[in-house]
């Protein structure tokens, strides 16, 4: 049922996302853009030496992405880079894959009913794919057509 | 629950046997297809028409002395003769088949356009046109150094006349505006913007994707230069279209691809090109899918358009209402002159998750921004959801549709 999709978690970073808002000292940002459906996302990173220190956005979206970029923010404070690029990989393989779920994507997990809509998986990425720009200091807006 | 005053001569449950893609379930439901501006589906008529030709006569056209092409020749050009009274157009060789409107516009852009438009030379979309009644005139414009504008629209989605008054002007080419607006459903008064156009001595092209499928068609009443036409939005398949242009533009105008079928005589020193509309069909064509078109332009006419757009005025003027009951609910498009097009916005909820709890529903929707990105802009929103309404969908699909929405403001209110 659409509820597995739809579960209280994402719900409620939905409609209160977390850490969604513009940062004036971040060290990287970069834009997410989803050309099918029109939602933009604008990423902020502050990075100390190798370690995420903070990240937020701003930006329209479902309540998917929006859920997405505000349990992301939550969940990479403290990581290194590579960590940080590490979860990606798993979050993607939770979309994509059915690869069993693993402990270590925490709340993450919770968007595991979005392997079922995979017309939504775009969606759940957005923010992701634009912090991998962020990251990698890529100066081009990304998009979720250049996977 | 509304009263329903629909006609007693419109038998839509009878209709509904005709099209057999419509009797599944989707996830446990009934499915509810509001979304045939995207695509129409097709009558059972056409898919024979389809596997007739595939089973039976299938060969090349234009070509073979055998029996097999002359049959796939005779159905194939058969189509021309019924999208001549289709359209009414004076003649058939003012008929090109192209892949879709986008074809269309592109042949009409590239060849007419590049003979035409020249530096300095200005081109007319209006605000409400579908990317691919854009982005062609754009390409052409930058191409050219020419300059192109737009006719604004009102509130309601309705094109404002008095501006695109002046806009025209003796640099003005080419006014080329949809009949009826794929995001907003309005119906524009293309005859009278036709007649301001030619009074500027500009050109017209009408893009009639969303309009053939509802509206009774007669280039020669509106006085179109060129008017196109999707297939598959006519209940027929797709990749198969029409190009209606008068007959002394697209004798003036140079081909707009090469190929067999196109050619009087070939040598390596110079080729004589075909008469029209051969000269602007290079290579094998979709054969399948004009002799499919054909039995969708059959199929149409039986019903008869005037009592499709009789019904279909029915259920916009149902869905509106039934619509306009739900709180929160904001309609993007409320032309006067409007087809079955519901086009619109939830407080809070993005078009996205309402398409996926309808679908869960079985309801099929379209939800973006249906390729019209500058009327989302205009309307300040990001994307719609919307639901476009055939002469095949009945109340209790509104109703559904209705209901749907209900389930969508409980889950995310």
């Amino acid at each position: 049922m659409v509820d597995d999709l739809y579960q209280d978690l994402i719900l409620d970073h939905s409609k209160r996302p977390r850490n969604c808002h513009a940062m004036a000292d971040a060290t990287r940002n970069a834009e997410g853009y989803n050309p099918l459906c029109g939602d933009k996302l604008k990423l902020y990173v502050k990075m100390d030496g190798d370690i995420v220190k903070d990240v937020s956005f701003v930006g329209s979206g479902c309540a998917i992405s929006t859920a997405s970029a505000s349990l992301m923010t939550e969940s990479l404070k403290g990581k290194t880079r590579e960590e940080a690029l590490k979860l990606l990989d798993k979050f993607h393989d939770l979309l994509t894959t059915d690869t069993p779920v693993t402990k270590d994507l925490g709340k993450l997990v919770v968007f595991c009913g979005v392997r079922d809509y995979p017309a939504r998986v775009k969606c759940a990425t957005l923010a992701w794919h634009t912090l991998k720009s962020a990251l990698n200091g890529a100066a081009e807006p990304v998009t979720t057509e250049t996977e | 629950m509304l009263t329903s005053t629909i006609a007693p001569a419109f038998d839509v449950e009878k209709i509904r046997e005709d099209f057999p893609v419509l009797k599944q379930h989707i996830h446990g439901k009934p499915l509810v297809y509001l979304d045939s501006a995207a695509t129409a589906q097709k009558p059972t008529a056409v898919v024979d028409a389809l596997r007739h030709f595939h089973e039976v006569d299938c060969a090349n056209i234009h070509r073979g002395v055998h029996e097999l092409s002359q049959r796939s020749t005779a159905a194939y050009e058969e189509t021309r003769v019924k999208a001549k009274h289709f359209l009414n157009s004076k003649t058939t060789n003012e008929l090109i088949f192209v892949r879709g409107t986008t074809e269309g516009i592109n042949l009409v852009s590239s060849s007419w356009g590049r003979k035409n438009v020249k530096e300095g030379d200005e081109v007319v979309i209006s605000a409400m046109e579908h990317h691919s009644n854009i982005v062609p005139w754009q390409m052409l414009c930058e191409e050219k150094g020419a300059r192109l504008r737009v006719i604004p629209m009102n509130d309601r989605g309705e094109l404002i006349l008095e501006e695109f008054e002046k806009l025209l002007n003796p640099r003005t080419r080419m006014v080329a505006v949809a009949h009826v607006s794929n995001a907003l459903g309005t119906i524009n008064p293309v005859k009278e913007i036709i007649a301001m156009a030619h009074q500027a001595g500009a050109v017209t092209l009408i893009d009639g994707a969303q309009a053939a499928p509802h509206i009774k068609v007669d280039v020669q009443d509106l006085d179109a230069d060129f008017y196109t036409l999707s297939g598959h939005k006519v209940v027929g398949p797709t990749g198969i279209g029409i190009l209606y242009g008068k007959a002394e533009l697209l004798n003036a105008m140079p081909p707009y691809q090469g190929g067999g079928d196109m050619i009087k005589v070939v040598t390596f020193a110079k080729t004589t090109y075909a008469d029209i509309p051969y000269k602007f069909e290079a290579g094998t064509p979709n054969i399948a899918g004009g002799i499919g078109l054909g039995a969708a332009f059959d199929y149409v006419n039986r019903i008869g358009l005037d009592k499709i757009a009789a019904y279909e005025h029915e259920l916009l003027l149902y869905g509106t209402e039934a619509l306009s009951r739900i709180p929160g609910l904001r309609m993007i498009g409320t032309a006067r002159e409007k087809a079955a097009v519901l086009s619109f916005v939830m407080e809070g909820i993005h078009p996205h998750d309402i398409g996926t709890v309808l679908d869960r529903q079985g309801i099929a929707v379209r939800t973006g921004h249906h390729c019209a990105q500058p009327v989302m802009d205009w309307f300040h929103v990001t994307a719609t959801t919307r639901a476009s309404l055939a002469f095949y969908n009945t109340t209790a699909e509104i109703d559904a549709l209705a209901a749907g929405l209900g389930k969508v403001k409980e889950i995310f209110s």
